[in-house]
């Protein structure tokens, strides 16, 4: 995974709320068996309209995409990071994003921002009157900035510091094998009991193991 | 202060905890399919990783799997391609396939509980939003990105950023004429789709303990709809009923034993949750939605929305989008939507006592004239007991057809899918744009009104049918 620190590039603006993973990326897309090649399918059914705001030539080439609430809604396929990130999208912004989308997103190095919706209204009426207005979205400074539009945003540190050093959570080869350095380890339960390998039982010597372990974080156990 | 069922089971799973980081959980059950598994194959492959443990991992085709002519070469080359390549990555790491045609394939989330490999205080992760489907029977269940696929198959662990709780307590008694599917399509249309962001939803109260299973896994299979984490329901004797006597549950001792700690799986009384709402079961009613988010519904009796009615200005737009793209217009009565194609099946609304409910509709009536029915069961499994009960005579008999097990037409993978404008009433989980076929418009209803509404050619409630069962003999 590439690391991010900042990013400034043209935005594009799109008013929708509730953009689900299949509008991103239409199911039958998802019969591929790469990470790569998605770009043309993003926002497929949208794109035949010659209205849609990709098509627009002012907005060619924007990598910053503003859009409405609930972004990302709908299925796990990371297949739609990948898209958005095939066709070029650096960071997306929007005042809340779906939970699974979010984590996909920040695993593969596509920033999302979450900013008030009130900010994602200004900047769409920023790029709408001026489509060559640049954002940047700043990382380090857990800032965006426009014209005239200074917002800061959360990330947890943890999230912050992987998508900085390029670090991925996945096991893909990329990912570092290291610790970071601003997080302390302070406990470390007993790994699990090493369960029975006959599929028929382990699971269920799952629970049988916690259980005659006790309750490891307080609270009473009826076990 | 006490613990909620969630909060329980998690701390259970811990197996790392450190300061700033998220954290890193045990997995009990890893479900697979052939959509989101072969780069997290891929990946393995390029870093020299195995399957951590196979034991807990178990893969089924679902997605891309016809229908019709199974027997046949798939036709499509890029599903066949695709099956094969789980296939393939099946037999090279080891990994316990129910591919088609064996006696146990199925849609993934009827298929883990079906085999009691779903069981009370487990983590089960799948690389499908539905995964939440699980939590039915107190686990935690939750949906994950293919890197987080990849994550789990080679360390059979996963890093969990928290959550927070909620509480759906549902009062009271759900009248005879409402399901589990009304239920929870209200609940979404409550708290809208992203009303559950950020949290484990907790499903209780006196409506929810009278669910069977099968219904339970209803309401939590479309938690993910209103964006939440995971849908949770504790465990109690309707779950271990449902659970004893199945393939992977405990047996003998070991059962009681299991059904022991099964018993600790409820939130303490005294647990607080981040946020509770309360529905009244007693005034509910058939739901349906006319929008293209499953938060866009509303009873059958009501009429489509006005959009300027909606008070926040993106839901008045998205309303706007909405009809448009549904070719409705403001003030009609849900019931005068005509569809042309009814779809009764997918991991909400597949399983035996869905057939049954859709069955009993439909028995001694016909679908209407320009009305495609299809039922397609959740699994092998439960096509064979729907056989067994006759109720695939049923269907046929009332001129619906009777197909071979998969998600089909919930999101069209395979060559089930609506023509651009046609309009469907779907017992599935998601009336998104072209989610069921390119151009497509599909609401989303319960077993029992998508029998209905097949009877009599536009929206409808069994309720609607006292008349039209005289007027619509078996072969009319």
């Amino acid at each position: 995974m590439e690391a991010f620190t900042t990013h400034t590039g043209r935005a594009v603006p799109l008013r929708r709320s509730n953009v689900d993973t299949d509008q991103i990326i239409p199911a039958h897309w998802l019969k591929k068996v790469t990470r790569d090649g998605f770009e043309d399918g993003l926002f497929e059914a949208w794109r035949k309209d010659p209205e849609f705001v990709l098509n627009k030539a002012e907005h060619k080439g924007g990598t910053v995409l503003v859009a409405g609430p609930d972004f990302g809604t709908g299925s796990s396929r990371e297949h739609a990071v990948w898209a958005l990130q095939n066709y070029g999208f650096k960071a997306v912004i929007s005042s809340r994003f779906a939970d699974i989308f979010r984590g996909n997103s920040l695993k593969n190095g596509l920033l999302t921002v979450v900013l008030p919706q009130e900010t994602v209204d200004r900047l769409w009426k920023l790029v709408e009157a001026d489509p060559t207005a640049e954002v940047t979205v700043d990382l380090v400074e857990r800032q965006v900035r426009a014209e005239g539009i200074t917002a800061d945003f959360e990330l947890d540190e943890n999230a912050r510091w992987r998508l900085l050093e390029g670090w991925t959570t996945s096991a893909s080869p990329s990912g570092r094998r290291r610790r970071s350095p601003r997080t302390r380890r302070v406990a470390r339960p007993s790994s699990p009991a090493p369960w029975r390998s006959d599929p028929r039982f382990s699971l269920y010597r799952a629970g049988l193991a916690r259980c005659a372990a006790g309750p490891r974080t307080g609270g009473a156990s009826a076990c | 202060m006490g613990r909620t069922l969630a909060e329980k089971v998690w701390d259970d799973h811990v197996v790392r905890r450190a300061e700033g980081e998220p954290d890193l959980l045990f997995i009990d059950l890893h479900l697979l399919h052939e959509v989101t598994s072969p780069q997290a194959f891929d990946g393995l492959r390029k870093a020299g990783r195995t399957v951590r443990r196979t034991d807990l991992t178990l893969a089924t085709e679902d997605h891309n799997t016809p229908t019709l002519d199974i027997d046949k070469p798939i036709a499509d080359p890029v599903s066949r391609a695709q099956l094969e390549t789980l296939r393939k990555n099946c037999a090279e790491f080891g990994v316990r396939l129910h591919p088609l045609g064996d006696v146990e394939q199925g849609v993934v989330h009827v298929v883990g509980p079906q085999l009691g490999l779903t069981q009370p205080g487990t983590t089960v992760v799948c690389g499908d939003s539905h995964t939440s489907t699980h939590g039915a029977f107190g686990a935690l269940a939750f949906g994950i990105g293919t890197s987080q696929v990849e994550h789990v198959l080679a360390t059979q662990t996963l890093p969990l950023a928290p959550f927070k709780t909620m509480a759906i307590t549902v009062e009271g008694e759900l009248p005879e004429s409402v399901t589990a599917k009304d239920l929870i399509l209200a609940i979404i249309a409550k708290i809208g789709t992203g009303g559950g962001q950020g949290y484990v939803i907790e499903y209780r109260g006196p409506a929810i303990e009278k669910l069977s299973m099968e219904a339970r896994m209803t309401v939590c299979n479309m938690s993910i709809e209103a964006g939440a984490r995971a849908g949770m329901i504790a465990p109690d004797e309707t779950t271990f009923a449902y659970l004893e006597g199945r393939p992977h549950a405990p047996q003998g001792a070991d059962w009681d034993a299991a059904v022991a700690y099964w018993r600790t799986l409820r939130s303490d009384d005294d647990a607080v949750f981040d946020r509770e709402v309360v529905i009244d079961a007693s005034e509910l009613a058939p739901f349906v939605t006319w929008g293209t988010n499953p938060g866009q519904g509303a009873p059958l009796s009501e009429s489509v929305p006005d959009p300027a009615s909606f008070e926040d200005a993106s839901e008045s737009y998205a309303a706007e989008k909405a009809l448009e793209y549904m070719g409705l217009t403001a003030g009609q009565p849900l019931r005068d939507i005509k569809v042309d194609t009814v779809f009764v099946g997918s991991c909400t609304n597949g399983r035996i006592e869905d057939l049954r409910s859709a069955a009993s509709v439909l028995s001694g009536r016909a679908v209407a004239d320009g009305v495609r029915m299809l039922v397609v069961p959740g699994s092998v499994r439960v096509a064979l007991q729907a056989v067994e009960e006759g109720l695939d005579k049923v269907f046929t008999a009332a001129g619906a057809e009777w197909r071979h097990a998969g998600c089909s037409m919930c999101l069209g993978m395979n060559p089930d899918q609506l023509g651009p404008g046609e309009r469907s009433a779907s017992t599935s989980n998601r009336n998104f744009e072209g989610r069921q076929g390119k151009g497509g418009r599909t609401h989303l209803v319960s077993p029992q009104v998508a029998a209905a509404t097949a009877v009599l050619g536009h929206l409808a409630s069994p309720a609607d049918l006292s008349d039209a069962a005289v007027s619509t003999p078996v072969g009319a």
